[in-house]
């Protein structure tokens, strides 16, 4: 049990580092100058997506349309038509599932260079309950064609993920967590989107994870390891495009695969990596993730625990593929 | 060629708008179905804005950074411009007579990544505002001198996003930005005033900032000077409530064939023809 000093938003045995959501804010912040095409629409909630460290650093580069995520979207891709890099923010669901259709008509189906940063997402958010909680997100993002789907791990990686973000010509959807991240990379480490990152070797299975569940997907690989079952784990940061060779390989080297999420099943990494593997190397596939339901209010580390998100059930999932 | 404001006299204004309105009706005829009385009641302010010294533009150079931009946000009404860009040089009237064909530009509702000359792909109904006013703060923030102008429906304006926009560019002081609602007074299942009465309408685009103007849009004339006066108010954004007909032109006819709304319906060959030789006289 985590001690009352002990700033753990997540049961993992790595250390704590920054919320994705803080290291994005900093790393916009710092990539402004870099990048004199960006700018910032926010919903009012930049100081929440932290789009607010930039907005004070740069304010004739930010705009705040108050609480009205379908003009903010619209918005931006107006801005990004004149040439800019539209940045625009707002919690998961209230950009995803309120500004849908906005992202279809001004972001995608025009190709415009809009990048939508998608904050609070996944059970974590804690208290504040399931309204809250982008759980649907990832799924909406990879139904749209042409959008590129990021989702960090910790820090590191999502201050690399936004500088991609920023070089990448088109839209893009990045996930963010509110809580603290365990820390999975040095600092340095590259980033590449759609290019999956193999963090650990393993020949028997392979879990494929994202986002919060990379640190409990290592962690239930070393745990598999004392049993003697030798697990590869697979960062697939990037939902769309997804890694298809390291999907090809996974499936082909090893005997079964676990997917890893903070997600609804329908949808998500999960869904779409069945899908792929299902057409091209059928194998047999574990999941862990939110199921089919919402979430509800309560500490991070009890929802986690309370709906499964845990190295305990992946290392469970990876189990039941011996049968 | 060059970016250029192309600015004809009020004879040639109103023989522009004559073709426009013959070339809604022979491509949706053509095509078997669009939206060819939402089209014509949107006739003399598109035909205006290209043809009165408004938009700049440069056919062989559509992308151009420079120009001026025309969101259509009633996107069904998208055979007026179409005309209108083949009559200023963008297309042929052989082109735009694919008309929503298989594997051609001329879409049924704009398609910005497919067209040049379509600033925003439209037809979801509400939305084209708020990407104007980005297109708007966009020029602002380059020093730009341009003008975004956005035509939306009576109907459309049901849409919440739409007010949503109006406050935001009332905050941003948009004098770049010029708004114009087509009231051709009907919807897709009846008269805007009876599915769902969005009046007064310049009242309640004064009560958000706006500078707001009220005419008659299918004379030719007040359009010109609405739009002139839009262009000189430079502090706030301008909204242009347009009062016209819907099937602007031949409203005669569709009283005769007993449907003044005919939403969303092409004529057939021989109503097409009576239409065009009716438009010849006229």
């Amino acid at each position: 049990m985590a001690s009352a000093t002990d700033d753990r938003s997540v049961s993992t045995t790595r250390p704590m580092g920054d919320a994705t959501r803080d290291a994005f804010g900093r790393a916009l912040e710092a990539l402004g100058a870099e990048f004199p095409d960006v700018v910032v629409v926010d919903g009012d909630v930049g100081n929440s997506t932290r789009t607010e460290w930039f907005a004070k650093k740069y304010p004739d580069r930010a705009y705040n349309v108050g609480i009205a995520e379908a003009n903010m979207v619209g918005v931006a891709g107006g801005l990004a038509s004149m040439g800019k890099t539209a940045v625009t923010a707002s919690f998961a669901c209230f950009l995803l599932n309120n500004a849908f259709d906005q992202i279809r008509m001004a972001v995608a189906y025009p190709k415009q260079n809009v990048k939508l940063v998608g904050t609070h997402a996944g059970i974590s958010i804690g208290e504040d309950g399931a309204s809250q909680m982008g759980i649907e997100d990832v799924g909406l993002a990879c139904s749209l064609p042409g959008v590129a789907v990021i989702v960090t791990s910790d820090g590191q990686q999502t201050r690399a993920a936004t500088k991609a973000m920023l070089e990448h010509d088109g839209p893009v959807y990045l996930r963010l967590g509110r809580p603290k991240a365990p820390v999975i990379y040095e600092e340095g480490a590259e980033f590449e989107i759609g290019k999956s990152i193999r963090l650990r070797e393993g020949s028997d299975y392979t879990i494929v994870a994202n986002g919060m569940m990379v640190a409990m997907a290592l962690d239930a690989a070393e745990a598999l390891a004392k049993e003697g079952v030798d697990c590869r784990v697979i960062d697939m940061h990037t939902v769309s495009p997804l890694d298809e060779q390291a999907l090809t390989d996974a499936a082909s080297e090893t005997g079964g695969i676990v997917v890893a999420e903070e997600h609804l099943a329908q949808g998500g990494l999960g869904s779409r990596v069945a899908q792929f593997l299902s057409a091209t190397v059928p194998t047999r596939m574990g999941f862990v993730n939110v199921g089919d339901r919402y979430g509800e209010s309560g500490d991070p580390a009890g929802l986690l625990e309370k709906y499964g998100l845990t190295a305990e059930k992946i290392a469970d999932a990876v189990r039941s593929l011996r049968g | 060629m060059a970016l250029e404001a192309v600015s004809l006299d009020s004879d040639g204004l109103k023989a522009k708008a004559k073709r426009i309105r013959e070339l809604i009706i022979k491509i949706t005829t053509e095509a078997g179905s669009g939206h060819p009385s939402s089209s014509l009641s949107a006739t003399e302010v598109v035909a205006a804005l290209h043809f009165g010294g408004f938009l700049k533009l440069d056919p062989e150079a559509p992308r151009d950074a420079d120009r001026d931009r025309f969101i259509l946000s009633k996107g069904h009404a998208v055979p007026v411009l179409y005309a209108a860009l083949c009559e200023r040089g963008y297309f042929t009237e052989e082109q735009i007579m694919t008309l929503r064909k298989l594997n051609s530009p001329f879409e049924g509702h704009p398609n910005a990544a497919k067209l040049p000359g379509m600033e925003a792909s439209t037809g979801s109904l509400g939305q084209g505002l708020s990407i104007g006013l980005g297109m708007a703060l966009g020029m602002k923030a380059d020093g730009k001198d341009n003008h975004v102008y956005v035509l939306m429906g009576d109907g459309e304006v049901d849409e919440g996003q739409v007010w949503e926009a109006m406050a935001a560019a009332d905050k941003y002081n948009c004098g770049n930005l010029v708004a114009i609602i087509d009231v051709n007074g009907y919807q897709q299942t009846g008269a805007t005033d009876a599915v769902l009465d969005m009046g007064p309408l310049a009242k309640k685009c004064e009560a958000f900032g706006w500078h707001t103007l009220e005419i008659q849009g299918n004379d030719m004339d007040e359009v010109m000077e609405a739009l002139k006066a839009a262009k000189a108010e430079t502090g706030r954004p301008t909204c242009i409530v347009s009062h016209t007909k819907k099937g602007a032109g031949i409203v005669p006819l569709m009283e005769k064939w007993g449907d003044t709304n005919m939403h969303g319906q092409p004529l057939p060959a021989d109503k097409a023809k009576e239409a065009l030789e009716y438009l010849a006289k006229a």
